[in-house]
């Protein structure tokens, strides 16, 4: 079986969710109330086919006149005019007076046909959209009749191969008022716009598409000066490519503690209570981002840029510096200034535009102060999904309230993030200190630790926790008095050192000092000692002398001898 | 269109010239009854001060935008004014003498 051609309507995110866009050369049939944004889908459909993809078309309206339909697409950007003078388009009114509509027997819509073909004949048309055709049925009373020339006119435009948006409006029981949908069996588009908390949104839906895979869930989307956007539930999918290459968070220490920074195009979540210092630590990675050269887009949902700046500054970024360059691109909104669903096309349209390569929300929370916590999450999955697909670095922030378990909160997010760190306030000896540690982090190993984290001049700083005897977490003061009387111990014991150094220097002086005195002492007693045997000596020299005169004396006999 | 004014009445019942157009498609069934019906009509009511036109769009197509052609058959008075169309085979001799306004609409 051959694959049902597709013929893309240049309709941003359509195309996606209808793997491809509407069925070539068939009908497709959009159904919608009154200002459902019908009139624009099948106007983008034909325009688009003109300027991206070289088909020229035919716009019928069976309601608004081509001046009014000139006048109400020029604020998009589109040029009615110049295409009709180029040949690529003819806008066909259909003027519906039912005062002229006597009907006086048997009849058909030939004259439809006619001017249709002719219509399509003249530029070579290769897309028609038939806008409001509930008004064609409105104004005839046989509807036997009209049904029949619609099955035929349907069945026309497919001999004809062209491709066919018909809109209409949307019954109360069902698709459509008319029953159109009975006619047109290969694709059938609801148009829908709801008010639910005061917040209107827009939403799309492929009923059927027959031969084509296609998302059958109401997909929101938004008219703004960029003509028809639609956001794919999870377009992305889950294909988009996986990074291996590490790019710094910005604080070394958790790079660290992430065994290298986190992967490129992966999304972080910081979350924490109020004043635990997720803007800071996306500040630090917007910095070191832009540093590396790389383009930044920062959400400020709570903030405006120039606050954040300034707060930034007192930890020692400069962000403004990267404003300048262009590196760094600040949106600012209030998340209750429009629907989600505006603020997704937003986030979408400034992704396509700036293309950065890293992004941050701050908060996310804030996005929950309108609506429910359901519609937040589809909103982020499509969010974080767009990032990924683009390989956007992303960092959400998010706001923990008090009293409740840091986890709990963040858990309709945490799931789709990569990594998630956790932010709390310690609170011991008196004091709140911060603390953060890595609670998930996909792909990578990382420290299971909890670190004490510091804002200093210098930005955000981590540092290993400290444990005191009893295996307490020491933060803050208690840290700094567990470091003091660590160093003050080793004081002492320094000091007790010296002192038993001292007193042996001391007692070596003692004693040295004592056998000098011994020396003394003994060198005196030779001293002594030889001074007496001198004496000895001296006195046995005289002694001997004197024994040696006598004796001499006692040999010399004579007159003298008595 | 409940007329009351008889004298009105009677001056777009009879005016001096009826002009009337009749749109088809080729020779189909539906043209052929209209053409005998309009006949019919206009022997009727018209004898003698009316004339009719005949256009086949399938020959000159390009007539249908200008007249702002929706169904076949169409039959359009351009005279007497104002411009009136009525659509349909004319079988419903009753609902075509309304729409032209050669009787008065039924209360």
């Amino acid at each position: 079986m051959a694959v049902l051609a597709k013929c893309p309507t240049g309709i941003a995110g359509f195309d996606e969710i209808s793997d491809g866009g509407l069925p070539r050369g068939r009908p497709t049939l959009i159904a919608g109330h009154a200002g459902a944004g019908k009139t624009l889908f099948a106007l983008e459909c034909v325009l688009h086919g003109i300027e991206k993809y070289q088909e020229p078309g035919v716009f019928v309206s069976f309601e608004e006149t081509p001046e009014e339909l000139a006048v109400n697409v020029a604020s998009l950007g589109y040029d009615l005019v110049r295409h009709q003078e180029a040949n690529q388009l003819r806008i066909l009114h259909i003027d519906l007076d039912p005062a002229e509509l006597i009907e006086t027997g048997e009849y058909d819509l030939d004259g439809v046909f006619l001017r249709l073909g002719m219509a399509i004949d003249a530029v070579g048309a290769r897309r028609i959209a038939l806008d409001a055709m509930g008004n064609l049925f409105s104004a005839f009373t046989d509807l036997r009749i009209l049904r029949a020339e619609f099955r035929r006119l349907m069945s026309w435009l497919k001999d004809r191969g062209v491709t066919a948006v018909v809109t209409t409006e949307r019954g109360i029981d069902s698709i459509t008022r008319h029953g159109l949908e009975e006619y047109i069996a290969d694709c059938v588009v609801t148009l829908d716009n709801r008010v639910e908390d005061q917040v209107a949104t827009r939403r799309l839906r492929i009923v059927k598409f027959r031969g084509s895979a296609h998302g059958g869930d109401e997909c929101p989307f938004v008219l703004d000066r960029n003509g028809v956007s639609v956001i794919p539930v999870a377009s992305a999918g889950l294909a988009y490519p996986a990074s291996s290459e590490r790019v710094s968070s910005g604080i070394e220490s958790l790079d660290a503690m992430l065994s290298g920074g986190i992967f490129r195009g992966s999304s972080m979540l910081v979350s924490g209570t109020s004043g635990t210092g997720k803007s800071s630590i996306a500040a630090q990675m917007v910095d070191a981002a832009c540093r590396r050269g790389e383009r930044c887009l920062y959400v400020a949902l709570e903030e405006s840029p120039d606050q954040i700046e300034r707060n930034m500054t007192s930890i020692g970024f400069d962000l403004a510096q990267w404003r300048r360059p262009g590196l760094l691109h600040f949106h600012a909104a209030r998340p209750t200034s429009s629907g989600l669903e505006s603020h997704l096309t937003t986030l979408a349209r400034l992704v396509g535009e700036f293309r950065p390569q890293v992004a941050v929300i701050d908060p996310i929370t804030s996005y929950h102060v309108t609506t429910s916590e359901e519609r937040v999450k589809l909103m982020l999955i499509r969010a974080a999904d767009l990032f990924k697909s683009q390989g956007i670095t992303s960092l959400f922030t998010a706001l923990t309230v008090g009293g409740e378990a840091p986890e709990s909160t963040s858990v309709a997010i945490s799931s789709l993030v990569d990594v998630w760190l956790l932010l709390r306030s310690i609170e011991s000896a008196g004091e709140r200190t911060r603390g953060l540690y890595v609670c998930k982090a996909r792909g990578m190993s990382h420290s299971n630790q909890v670190r004490e984290f510091l804002l200093t001049e210098n930005g955000v700083h981590l540092v290993d926790l400290l444990l005191d005897a009893d295996g307490q977490v020491l933060t803050g003061s208690a840290r700094l008095l567990h470091q003091r009387r660590r160093e003050s111990e080793a004081q002492t014991r320094e000091a007790t050192e010296r002192r038993r150094r001292a007193v042996l220097e001391n007692r070596r002086r003692v004693v040295e000092a004592r056998i000098e005195v011994m020396r003394a002492e003994y060198e005196a007693e030779l001293h002594a000692l030889e001074a007496e045997l001198e004496q000895e000596n001296s006195r046995m020299r005289s002694a001997e002398r004197a024994f040696a005169d006598l004796a001499a004396r006692r040999s010399r006999v004579g007159p003298d001898n008595r | 269109m409940n007329d009351d004014n008889p004298r009105q009445d009677d001056s777009t019942r009879n005016p001096s010239l009826w002009e009337l157009r009749l749109y088809i498609a080729g020779q189909t069934p539906k043209s052929l009854a209209a053409i005998a019906n309009l006949r019919r009509i206009c022997d009727d009511h018209l004898a003698g001060r009316y004339r009719v036109e005949v256009i086949d769009l399938l020959v000159t197509p390009e007539l249908a935008e200008g007249d702002q052609i929706i169904a076949i058959p169409t039959l359009v008075r351009t005279l007497p004014e104002p411009i009136r169309r009525i659509i349909g085979d004319l079988s419903n001799t009753e609902k075509a003498l309304v729409g032209l306004q050669l009787k008065p609409q039924a209360v």
